[in-house]
């Protein structure tokens, strides 16, 4: 048919009247202005009698999938789930305060659990704000499942109230997306998005369900893990490594002199911490870890070296230069790991280990490419490998104590005190490691107090550090140690967030209260954006444009929140501050006023290599 | 400031330590990645998404369904060095409705595209035109009075060659599918789909 000006004119996207089409689109408008519940969804006094619909659907699959606690806000088309939600009393609801706090709750739920965290928020804005979460997620590989309402289908692609193509916005940013518009399709959707979001590469997986399917009538089954697994026919992720690759890999361990093994998140993932050790053990070599591999080797064992990269030990970054042999395991070779990639490692011959073969030869060229789980190939190397015994890494060894002292000992204020007596920031997230005794779970921020976070407060167990590593989302602390704090209720909590940062996501503070989550606020307060103030000082000549910042009176603001909160501005009151926050039954803030122009050191900046590290600056340290 | 640029560890001092190969560098060359997929609502949209987000150019793409019920071909034409393509490749693989994708640029294949071409005639050279498309062993699907339709088919470069050819008519309008390719021989990428 070929359509003239004329036509179009006279044409419009209305179905014509008397079809079922057109009996769908107007049964949907009459429910978006009528938000109430509609026929199906009635609730009967005795509602074990109502009908089954889909929103019950997707409560069933969640328990079914050992859902308990979830994170979501509600809204116009996601009313129907929060109509049924109050029948199954095995999943806990905590209602956030904004959808993106849903998001990191989540996020930190699993970083902390290894189970897979669950947020859902409506359609339209709901949607659009779990997106920071969502590539929160994306960037660190989280296992989380993101469940949003849309509006009914027939109304999709109208523009209707609240509807925007989320689909689309999460598409490249999910490992997987779906959007639902039949209710029999939610129990195999809903298992799906479990078992992708937590096998293989772990990641975030999106479900979009329309209105009507939430409310459909349905006797949909759910579905057994084989029938999953047999109806994903293209995702079958490779787990064992390749034998001639390990065989390849164990000649390069028995041929170095100076190999470094460098830990990632893939390690803590494949709750591989053990055999990491075993391995490091075996073949004597040192352990060095990116942001998100903290923790997965005791930073106590002899052979736990450091923490890498822009903000790395020094002697940490020195040993990987010089190195013959790098075994990476779980980790990508980030920017912000390698520096610039021409300089990297000169001397290096690199074994990658990853479960994602799309890292590897991603951003360096590599010599042993081997894709596997973490654990597997760790345990498969460990059989694999001649024990090396210590004589022969002497000279090393001595080297490498010798780097370390040097380097720990510079840009340190173990006294507490920076410039001017002002509080030094990394002397805080030490006490607060001390105090806590390394046991508890420390959430980071993104900035400055992140850096200190991972260098300063002694990690002793996996899945203990939660930071926004790959996105380096601000606002991630305090909702991120939510869920960490109700997924591990065993372990304190404690938030360590800047107070940029922090003023992004505060209202989740009431949320804390609400639902009485002891997380511990410890709050950075420079009255700068620290980092992006670190950065214009040092390459943007000093010019500080946006990095002053200003902030309430953190203590009336917790008050009135009825938090309780304490501050301190000096070294010598920064141990009862601490103490004063564990005291506290629920969740406690403590304002730390610290100095005003610390920098974290070193650093090295950005398309600078590793070797071009700065330690100072300036008067500054 | 004291950005020191350290001489490298462990290294004989005299020595300049070697610049990293990055990956990729090599020659650019049209790459052939024949994929199948899972025939889903959305799948082209995912494979399209990617490659602009990575940072890799399609030339070309032509999707059709094969004789296997639920799974789609898919035939994508990019320029890259191996290393890239690989990597996109790769890249392909971690969606999840991809079942199998296979570089078979380095391989013997068939490949065929066709091409609609809409040309400027007259009166005085509608004959030259009817015997070129002729050549092209082609044919005329339409004629006008001031233009014929011709419908070529061959190679990427055999399409080029005619439209190359035809050009000083002047070209009202040019439609292509895009190169189909699939290996010679007995193998088979649909029967490689493990189920």
């Amino acid at each position: 048919m070929t359509l003239t000006k004329g036509d179009r004119a006279r044409r419009s996207h209305v179905p014509a009247a008397g079809t079922e089409h057109a009996a769908a689109v107007e049964r949907a408008q009459r429910e978006m202005l009528h938000e109430g519940s509609s026929t199906v969804s009635v609730r009967t006094a005795e509602h074990g009698t109502r009908p089954r619909i889909g929103a019950d659907v997707v409560c069933e699959a969640l328990l079914r999938q050992g859902v308990d606690v979830m994170f979501s806000y509600p809204g116009g088309v996601i009313l129907p789930l929060y109509d049924v939600l109050g029948d199954y009393p095995g999943l806990r609801h905590v209602l956030v305060r904004h959808e993106q706090g849903g998001a990191h709750a989540a996020d930190g739920y699993a970083r902390a659990t290894g189970k897979v965290g669950v947020c859902m928020g409506t359609s339209g804005p709901g949607a659009t704000n779990l997106v920071t979460g969502i590539g929160t997620a994306m960037l660190d590989s989280i296992p989380i499942v993101a469940i949003t309402g849309n509006v009914p289908s027939a109304l999709i692609g109208k523009d209707a109230f609240q509807e925007i193509d989320i689909n689309g916005i999460t598409l490249p940013m999910t490992k997987h997306n779906y959007l639902v518009r039949d209710a029999n399709e939610l129990p195999r959707v809903i298992a799906e998005a479990f078992h992708i979001a937590r096998t293989g590469r772990p990641g975030p997986v999106h479900i979009d369900i329309t209105k009507d399917a939430l409310q459909q009538a349905t006797q949909a089954v759910h579905p057994s893990d084989d029938e999953v697994i047999a109806g994903l026919p293209g995702f079958r992720p490779t787990i064992e490594g390749n034998y001639k690759q390990l065989k390849l890999a164990a000649a390069e361990i028995a041929a170095a002199e100076r190999p470094v093994i460098l830990a990632g998140h893939g390690v803590l993932h494949a709750g591989a911490e053990e055999d990491l050790q075993a391995f490091a053990e075996k073949i004597n070599a040192p352990v060095a870890w990116t942001l998100l591999g903290v923790g997965a080797l005791d930073e106590r064992h002899p052979l736990a070296y450091g923490f890498m990269g822009m903000h790395g030990w020094k002697h940490v970054n020195r040993a990987i230069q010089s190195a013959d042999l790098l075994f990476a395991v779980g980790m990508r070779f980030d920017d912000r790991v390698t520096g610039n990639v021409r300089t990297y490692a000169p001397y290096a011959r690199i074994v990658h280990v990853d479960i994602d073969p799309a890292e590897i030869g991603k951003n360096v060229a590599v010599e042993v490419p081997i894709v596997g789980d973490a654990k597997r190939v760790l345990g498969a190397m460990l059989g694999m490998v001649e024990p090396v015994p210590a004589e022969r890494r002497a000279a090393y060894f001595e080297q490498l104590t010798e780097w370390r002292r040097d380097s720990e000992g510079s840009s340190w204020h173990g006294s507490g005190a920076w410039r001017d007596g002002d509080l030094s920031a990394d002397y805080v997230v030490q006490r607060i490691g001390e105090l806590t005794r390394h046991e508890g779970i420390y959430v980071g921020d993104v900035g400055q107090n992140q850096m200190w976070l991972a260098r300063y407060a002694g990690f002793r167990h996996p899945n203990t550090h939660l930071s926004s590593g790959g996105l380096g989302t601000m606002g991630y602390a305090v909702p991120a140690a939510m869920g960490a704090a109700l997924g591990v209720p065993e372990r304190e909590t404690w938030a360590i967030v800047g107070d940029g940062g922090f003023q992004m996501t505060s209202q989740e503070l009431m949320t804390l209260v609400q639902d009485e989550i002891p997380v511990k606020i410890a709050l950075f307060d420079n009255k700068k954006l620290g980092m992006i103030r670190q950065w214009q000082e040092i390459i943007y000549a000093g010019n500080y444009h946006s990095a002053h910042l200003l902030g309430p009176d953190y203590l009336k603001l917790a008050e009135a929140y009825g938090i309780p909160s304490m501050k301190a501005s000096t070294p010598a009151e920064v141990d009862d501050a601490i103490r004063f926050a564990q005291d506290v039954k629920g969740p406690a803030l403590v304002w730390f006023e610290i100095a005003g122009e610390q920098n974290v050191f070193p650093m090295m900046p950005a398309g600078k290599g590793l070797s071009d590290l700065i330690e100072e600056w300036g008067t500054a340290e | 400031m004291t950005a020191e640029a350290q001489p490298a560890q462990g290294a004989p001092a005299h020595v300049a330590p070697p610049a990293r190969a990055l990956p990729g560098g090599g020659q650019q060359q049209l790459h052939r990645l024949v994929a199948i997929v899972v025939d889903r609502p959305g799948v082209l949209n995912r494979v399209s998404s990617l490659m602009r987000a990575r940072n890799f150019n399609i030339d070309s793409l032509a999707v059709s369904r094969t004789d296997r019920e639920g799974f789609s071909r898919m035939t994508i034409s990019l320029h890259g060095d191996d290393v890239a393509v690989e990597q996109a490749a790769k890249q392909l693989y971690r969606l999840i409705d991809v079942l199998k994708v296979q570089d078979v640029t380095a391989e013997p294949t068939v490949e065929h595209e066709l091409a609609l071409v809409k040309v400027r005639v007259t009166e005085g050279n509608r004959a030259e035109m009817l015997k070129l498309v002729e050549l092209a062993r082609g044919r005329v699907l339409d004629v006008a009075t001031e233009a014929v339709i011709a419908e070529v088919s061959g190679t990427e470069a055999e399409v080029d060659a005619f439209v190359g050819l035809v050009r000083s008519f002047g070209i009202k309008e040019l439609v292509r599918t895009g190169a189909v390719v699939m290996a010679r021989g007995s193998g088979s990428i649909e029967e490689a789909v493990k189920r």
